[in-house]
């Protein structure tokens, strides 16, 4: 079967259903749908004027670094570490660029899988990492800018530890299914 | 924290441009990725809208509510001081249903929500409430059930069995989340990340 044809459907149906079936719900249960609908539709416009400011930000200084290249040198810099954990170096510019840019990471990812092939360990790695970690930065920024907080305390730590373990993780059960090559 | 970062980015973009002679990009990103954050903004609002009446909706049905009873235990757990059946607790819920579901489009919206919500719940605004880093961590930390996008690409590569890696994401992003739940308990007891009080202003 046609995998990206059937979770298209699937993920189809689960949209229609939701958009379709709330509002069906709540008819059932006798009240103004379409008054309701409007007046949390409203909020919308507020909330993403509010979190103009914090994308700006946190989108130009992502923009800068990868721009400017430094993510070859902090590769190879990281290079000894990670030979001693197992991680193919090739995967490293993904496990950095994740957390800051998800179409980023895509691009990596793309790349990788397209150099070294679909079947290929690094393919496998590259994106059970990239299916299991998120954009930290961009989440965090967002997030928080819409409701104005400055003061972040132990989100960004969390969430690098949560990336980091994704990424570990990602690499050691690779190994382990796939066997590395 | 994410002050620092910010200005390591910066900082670092600005000097490794110099020593890699790719300053021209440096700039042009400056201006492009300004632009690129407002046209996300601005895309967003649609859906936002979107996801919010139909949030409202669900809410007033009791749609919200019926699903946030069946997960309270955990949620109970993860978010102690978030009374169970303030709204915060639905639309959390609702924004973790949509990320393992893989439904970005909605998860922001609704995430956004809850925030709102859990703000509603801050003593000190301007400083990150305890439930609100355990609600960041547990979304940061992936909870996909089935990874679309990389499966895709993989599927575009030429892989043979481009779902293969549903286990292995399924079980690395076990893992994260756990990870980021752990430390986001651990972290909020050190002292370093306690919340400050509010100075007296006349």
């Amino acid at each position: 079967m046609d995998w990206q044809a059937l979770s298209n459907e699937v993920s189809n149906w689960l949209f229609l259903t939701l958009v379709a079936g709330i509002p069906l719900y709540r008819a059932i249960r006798k009240v103004k749908v379409y008054e309701t609908f409007v007046e949390g539709a409203k909020e919308g416009f507020q909330i993403a004027v509010k979190i103009i400011p914090y994308l700006v930000a946190i989108l130009v200084a992502i923009g800068m670094f990868r721009a400017s290249g430094a993510i070859d040198q902090l590769s190879a810099l990281l290079a000894p570490v990670l030979a001693w954990i197992g991680m193919p170096p090739e995967t490293l510019p993904l496990a950095i660029i994740r957390p800051l840019s998800g179409s980023g990471a895509n691009g990596i990812m793309a790349e990788l899988i397209n150099e070294h092939g679909g079947n290929s360990f690094i393919a496998r790695v590259a994106a059970t990492m990239a299916g299991s970690t998120e954009t930290t930065f961009y989440v965090l920024a967002v997030y928080f800018g819409s409701v104005n907080i400055r003061k972040t305390r132990h989100a960004v730590p969390a969430g690098l530890v949560a990336d980091a373990v994704g990424i570990l993780a990602a690499v050691w059960v690779c190994r382990i299914i796939f066997g590395a090559s | 924290m994410l002050n620092v970062i910010w200005l390591l980015l910066i900082v670092l973009a600005v000097i490794m441009g110099a020593i890699n002679g790719t300053t021209t990009e440096v700039v042009t990103a400056v201006t492009d990725y300004a632009k690129i954050a407002f046209e996300l903004a601005l895309g967003l609002t649609g859906v936002m809208a979107l996801w919010l009446g139909l949030m409202k909706v669900a809410e007033e049905s009791g749609l919200v509510n019926l699903l946030s009873r069946l997960i309270r235990p955990i949620m109970s757990r993860l978010f102690p001081d978030v009374p169970v059946d303030h709204p915060a607790m639905g639309s959390m819920t609702l924004n973790i249903a949509a990320n393992m579901l893989g439904l970005n489009n909605a998860a922001t919206p609704l995430g956004l929500r809850a925030m709102d919500d859990l703000e509603k719940l801050n003593p000190t605004p301007g400083t990150a409430t305890n439930a609100m880093c355990t609600f960041l961590a547990i979304n940061t930390s992936s909870v996909q059930l089935i990874p679309a996008t990389a499966i895709a690409y993989l599927a575009a590569g030429g892989s043979t069995h481009p779902t293969e890696i549903i286990t292995t994401t399924l079980i690395a992003t076990s893992f994260s989340t756990l990870a980021g739940i752990v430390s986001v308990k651990f972290l909020e007891k050190l002292p370093l990340f306690q919340v400050q009080p509010v100075e007296e202003e006349n």
